[in-house]
């Protein structure tokens, strides 16, 4: 019985090795063999990111001993290139397996975290099964989550390599039209770059990442709510062998706190100071392994005086609540007033009044926070981490060192998910303080655990909405009040809770309108940027209360916002006249017609199952809109450069940040068409603040535009340079000098770009031009005018089945419009609309971030439920394209529009269900069935 | 800290007694670990030093039928389990269950034994097991003892198996009669925590219009795995209508104690549910047990 040593085989090839303690056969695989492709999103075997083939049958790796898989064969994704059968187990050098290509293809591949795990796992499924039907796919994949929410794509992916695979013709038809207006590149199905890097595990995120001499680190976090901290001990933890330091408040050499627009937030609370949150940091360790200073973490002990705690946005209000910070808890009023309210109301016919809740929303993304610092030899500050804001990060980290901004740098690294959720700084600054300390390289990564407890949420809501109507639909008022919980600290819960406001009264033209919202702090996680950005709460209070209305007046719900509807000449409850690019009509057309279609006249009544008389169906209707940028008065520009290098390839570089949602291949397309080449002949850099000019914070759905346009004039630019060199160089007009596929022509002649770019450098000039694109500038809440220069709209459709006898809910179908402008690669905007509509139906169904005065009760994913495959319906989109005459090819947002109607056609779909009317998220079953039950006695 | 110090692989149960009964610290046997490894992880549970992998015994991986009962064991995956047909032909509420056990790739490491000695009062593996009047095995240096499922059950989280000298090898279970079938179905909640609420597991055997004999298994419906011997009885000897549901749905709702569990269900929904379950979970076993020969 040798227990010391273990013999398995890796991807054809036999291991001896020694076991460790403790190791996982993830751990064995990424850091000893350096299979980094096998990812580790949760550690809790809870979202199959880590799933390898285990003796032909995938397992989860991250919880599997690797002592356990001694004598035992494993497939990694590296190994996978070639498998196409497995009497074939030897890779193939460079051949994708079908899987493979067909994530590819289909656009499967968004952010790339959970991909190998998806390949992994249906891997698996077609070596049983190789032609399993769309259920025995979500089935097999049922416990691989994606939260880009692929799905679709996942399905379509899987059944194209099933065909491959038993050799029959692979259809490989799309069904995604191109943009109306395509240009040469811009509006036509693009794959993206990234996606071969993705699938074969090539792709490396910041954990994948390792120096010599590399420290790990771990945050010592104070776990409790509210309090003071009276003492900190420290040196048990320094004396620990393998510790390199440990570091407390008062190692801070400057600026003590951080925060994206309101410094609050401390690095690390101080002995004295306030503790607000749970996920405060006191200290922090740097180790020689992780393992080591997680055990450092448990020999630091600390003393505090609790204090109260205030756990929601109403109480923080009271007179009598404690104070979180020193300048209160109300974070912002924010006030919304359009005409008279009290004539508006006196105006109307019906006026109805409801009160609707939404829970704190985690992003989960599937790659946790992680970030490697290191200094250089010349004493700068090297940062990798998959941030959504590098120049924040940047100027937050600087700030903290009282050093000049330049002098660090943000080396942005894919990232595997962000959703908002990566804009505040998470352990950039930590992981600096413990480089500069030791003088070594540190990696700070979270695991699941940490990464609930400590980043911000998305805000939950209260919201109360009272409007005023006439009986033929038209709106006359429209009051809201909106309680938003932004937690300890500020991160952009102002920014938010404006958002929320501002659209709280729908993408109505109603003549009066007052809205009030009050952002508070309390001791909960702090909440910021998620997604929707506010909209999505306020979206599902107005669009419910817009439902009760079409009842109450015995009106059809879609005539109602028909009626209602802002179009081109509206003025917006902030007081913006909508010139162009208002799309709302055409999308609730075109969702109409479909879901009339398939359901008749009456889709909003009750349908009975056949065979099933206990479940029940009916659609439910809702719509949307929200700002593309930053808008309110913020100066929102971002800078692009683009260069011809030697190669006569292009390089385009800006700092804006790809999540996932395909921001590269929308700025590679729009290079391509300004510079007339070939995609392929155009590299998109990002995110390095060395190397990439200033693109901005990525969020509020502005990089298509904002970005986008930068690029574009830096195309412009680049062209009309080389241009005027060859127009000199050869004595040639302008005008007789165009670009093609890899040549530039010059009157009669040819030339290679290679050439030319030579021929520039060799004069001493950079064939490169740079661009700082400034959005049309928006004026503040409260001045009327344009607030912000586009708004993307949005209609959906969700058909659902209700079980009387249990309370459950299924949703079966979306039928969705987007006006988004123009569909800059409609292979990447699909991803976009399907993914979007998912965590929608996440967030209606399942999806709530439980905390109980101020202490984290979902803290493991196992606790929150986020979208698997199996919530997965059919899902019909719609591209509306009104285009927004300053945007790139007319472009406006996509990253946001796409979630915010779903939750509330699906609550609305609720109610014509079984009648039952939801005003709290997510949609509590054993509520729903309570209400039928008491319904029922009381008609007995 | 790491979760172990050694895993050791024993590839018999003197191995694996050996390896339990002379450790240099803490030492548990471990099955697939898809319980133990995170419970360790999460510190709920104390540091263990030595963890002995008894999944690879082969006495803790057979599935035959043995002295004309079906043995499974205990060290088999869940995986192995859904994909029997010994046991789809003679235990499908067993199926069933195992079907619903975590996720696919969980169902290649988990065990059913694992399931069962982890003790919980509504483990879907263990409640269909309990209407099938599974016995358990229980091994330990002295030689093997055989127990009712039930009796290895101290209350929540409480295994009767003394886990540093016993081992748990499997169950056997009756093999299926002409006239007697089974079904296993659970509700969830998926909102919030995302748990299961209720499950039920349903064995019975009938003649052409009359339960001759069933057995009833509700999780959770108490901190130990009880049958839900009065609806039992109330179904006993009746044609499987309306009105003999009916009455056995009131006996539930007399003898068995639901508990509200705060972010899961109430203690009144969890009643609801019991009375949807039984309605479908019997019916389901009453057709099937028609189905045989």
């Amino acid at each position: 019985m040798d227990n010391s040593g273990i013999t398995l085989t890796v991807n054809g090839q036999v291991h001896s090795l020694h076991t460790r303690p403790g190791e996982m056969l993830s751990d064995l695989l990424r850091c000893r063999l350096g299979l980094t492709g096998t990812k580790i999103a949760c550690g809790e075997a809870e979202c199959g990111a880590c799933t390898v083939i285990l003796d032909g049958e995938p397992v989860l790796s991250c919880t599997y001993p690797a002592a356990k898989a001694d004598g035992k064969t494993v497939l990694t994704i590296e190994g996978l290139n070639g498998q196409t059968a497995p009497d074939h187990p030897h890779p193939e050098n460079g051949r994708l397996h079908p899987l493979q290509s067909a994530f590819i293809q289909n656009g499967a591949v968004q952010c790339g975290f959970c991909i190998p795990g998806q390949i992994m796992t249906a891997y698996a499924l077609l070596q049983r099964n190789p032609d399993p039907s769309e259920d025995e796919i979500k089935h097999a994949l049922k416990d691989t989550l994606c939260r880009c929410a692929g799905y679709p794509a996942i399905i379509r992916s899987v059944q194209q390599a099933a065909r491959e695979l038993r050799g029959e013709a692979a259809d490989a038809s799309l069904n995604i039209p191109q943009a109306a207006q395509a240009g040469k590149f811009v509006g036509r199905l693009q794959v993206r770059a990234d996606a071969a890097d993705k699938v074969t595990g090539k792709a490396i995120y910041t954990d994948d990442i390792t120096f010599p001499g590399m420290l790990h680190a771990r945050v010592k976090r104070a776990l409790v709510p509210s309090g003071v901290l009276r003492s900190l001990d420290v040196e048990k933890a320094r004396r620990l062998p393998g510790v390199a330091v440990v570091l407390t408040a008062e190692d801070i050499p400057a600026e003590h706190n951080h925060g994206l627009v309101t410094h609050d937030w401390p690095v690390m609370v101080a002995v004295g100071e306030r503790i607000r949150t749970v996920g405060d940091a006191l200290a922090i360790v740097a180790a020689e392994s992780r393992e080591i200073a997680t055990q450092a973490l448990e020999l630091i002990e600390f003393e505090y005086d609790p204090l109260p705690v205030v756990s929601g946005a109403i109480q923080a209000r009271q007179p009598d609540a404690e104070q979180i910070h020193s300048t209160g808890n109300l974070l912002k009023h924010i006030k919304v007033r359009k005409g008279d309210i009290r004539q508006g109301f006196s105006d109307a016919e019906l006026i109805l009044e409801q009160t609707y809740f939404t829970p704190i929303h985690e992003h989960a993304y599937m790659e946790p926070e992680c970030s490697v610092a290191r200094m250089t030899p010349a004493g700068r500050m090297e940062i990798y981490v998959g941030s959504q804001i590098p120049y924040a990060d940047r100027e937050q980290v600087a700030r903290v060192f009282g050093w000049p901004e330049e002098r660090v740098r943000i080396i942005g690294q894919l990232i595997g998910g962000g959703f908002g959720g990566k804009e505040d700084i998470s352990g950039q600054i930590h992981a600096a303080m413990l480089a500069h300390a030791t003088g070594q390289p540190v990696k700070l990564l979270f695991d699941r655990h940490e990464s609930l407890l400590v980043h911000p949420k998305r805000h939950a809501t209260q919201i109360r909405v009272k409007a005023g109507v006439k009986k033929d639909g038209r709106l006359t008022a429209m009051e809201t009040e909106l309680y938003g919980d932004t937690g300890a600290y500020a991160s952009l819960g102002e920014k938010v809770m404006t958002r929320a406001t501002t659209h709280s009264s729908g993408p109505y033209d109603i003549p009066h309108v007052k809205a009030d919202c009050y952002a508070m702090y309390t001791n909960n996680p702090p909440a910021g940027a998620f997604r929707g950005f506010g909209v999505m709460q306020s979206a599902f209070a107005i669009e419910s209360l817009i439902d009760e209305l079409a009842e109450a007046l015995n009106l059809d719900p879609v005539e109602l916002r028909r009626i209602n509807a802002l179009k081109v000449g509206s003025v917006t409850n902030t007081g913006q006249l909508l010139r162009d690019s208002v799309g709302l009509l055409e999308c609730i057309d075109k969702v109409d017609c479909e879901v009339r279609r398939r359901a008749g006249a009456q889709p909003f009544q009750p349908r009975p199952v056949l065979g099933a008389p206990h479940k029940v169906r009916a659609w439910g209707f809702a719509v949307g809109f929200k700002n593309t940028g930053l808008g309110g008065g913020a100066p929102d520009k971002a800078g692009a450069e683009v260069e011809l290098r030697r190669d006569g390839t292009f390089q385009v570089r800006s700092s804006s940040a790809e999540l996932g949602q395909g921001l590269p291949t929308v700025l590679q397309l729009i290079a391509a068409e300004e510079l007339n080449q070939p995609p392929r002949l155009v590299e998109v850099l990002l995110s390095d603040t060395d190397l990439t000019p200033d693109g901005g914070p990525t969020t509020a759905s502005r990089q298509t535009f904002v970005t986008g346009n930068a690029v574009r004039h830096a195309a412009k630019a680049l062209c009309e340079l080389v241009a005027a060199d060859l127009s000199e160089r050869y004595d040639t007009s302008p005008e007789r000098i165009r670009f093609i596929e890899g040549l530039a022509q010059v009157g009669e002649r040819w030339i290679k770009l290679t050439d030319v770019a030579a021929q520039i450098i060799a004069d001493g000039r950079q064939p490169m031009a740079s661009y700082t694109y400034w959005a049309p500038a928006t004026q503040p809440l409260g001045n009327g005018g344009d607030m912000h220069f586009a708004y993307s709209f949005a209609a959906q459709a969700a058909e659902v089945e209700v079980n009387t006898r249990t309370g459950e809910v299924s949703v079966l179908t979306l039928v969705i419009a987007n006006d988004v402008g123009f569909a800059v690669n409609p292979l990447g905007l699909r991803g976009q609309i399907d993914g979007g509509a998912i965590m929608g139906i996440g967030h209606a169904l399942t999806e709530e971030f439980i905390v109980k005065d101020g202490c984290v009760v979902t803290d493991r994913l196992a606790r929150y439920r986020m979208p698997s495959i199996a919530f997965t319906p059919e899902i019909v989109s719609y591209v509306v394209e009104h285009p927004v005459p300053t945007g790139p090819f007319g472009a406006k947002g996509v990253g946001e529009i796409v979630l915010i109607p779903t939750s509330p056609a699906i609550t609305n779909a609720i109610f014509h269900a079984v009648g039952v009317r939801i005003h709290r998220l997510p949609v509590d079953q054993e509520k729903i069935l309570l209400e039928l039950k008491t319904r029922a006695d009381y008609n007995r | 800290m790491s979760a172990w110090q050694q895993y050791i692989l024993a590839r018999s149960l003197h191995d694996a007694f050996d390896a339990l009964s002379s450790p240099a610290g803490p030492a548990l046997p471990i099955g697939g670990g898809t319980d133990l490894l995170l419970e360790i992880q999460q510190y709920r549970h104390p540091p263990v030093h030595t963890l002995v992998d008894i999944s690879q015994i082969p006495e803790l991986t057979r599935l035959e039928i043995i002295q004309g009962r079906l043995f499974i064991g205990a060290g088999l995956t869940i995986r192995n389990i859904v994909d029997s047909p010994l046991v789809r032909e003679h235990a499908i509420a067993v199926c069933e269950a195992c079907n619903l056990i975590g996720g696919p790739q969980l169902r290649n490491t988990a065990t059913l034994g694992g399931n069962v000695a982890h003790a919980l009062p509504a483990a879907d593996g263990m409640i269909s097991l309990l209407a099938m009047d599974a016995r358990a095995e229980i091994a330990s240096a002295a030689g093997s003892r055989e127990a009712p499922l039930q009796a290895l059950f101290l209350g929540p989280g409480k295994s009767a198996i003394q886990k540093d000298r016993e081992i748990l090898v499997g169950f056997y279970l009756p093999l299926r009669k002409p006239g007697q079938g089974s079904a296993f179905e659970r509700v969830m909640r998926p909102q919030g925590v995302a748990l299961p609420i209720l499950n039920m597991a349903v064995w019975l055997q009938r003649t052409a219009d009359t339960v001759e004999d069933i057995r009833i298994a509700i999780g959770p419906s108490g901190p130990l795995p009880v049958r839900a011997e009065a609806a039992e009885a109330a179904l006993k000897g009746k044609l499987l209508d309306a009105a003999a549901l009916q009455g056995a749905m009131q006996r539930i709702h007399e003898t068995i104690p639901f508990r509200t569990s705060v972010m899961r269900a109430t203690a009144d929904y969890r009643h609801h549910l019991s009375e949807v379950l039984l309605e479908d979970v019997a019916m389901k076993a009453w057709q099937r047990a028609s189905s045989l020969e």
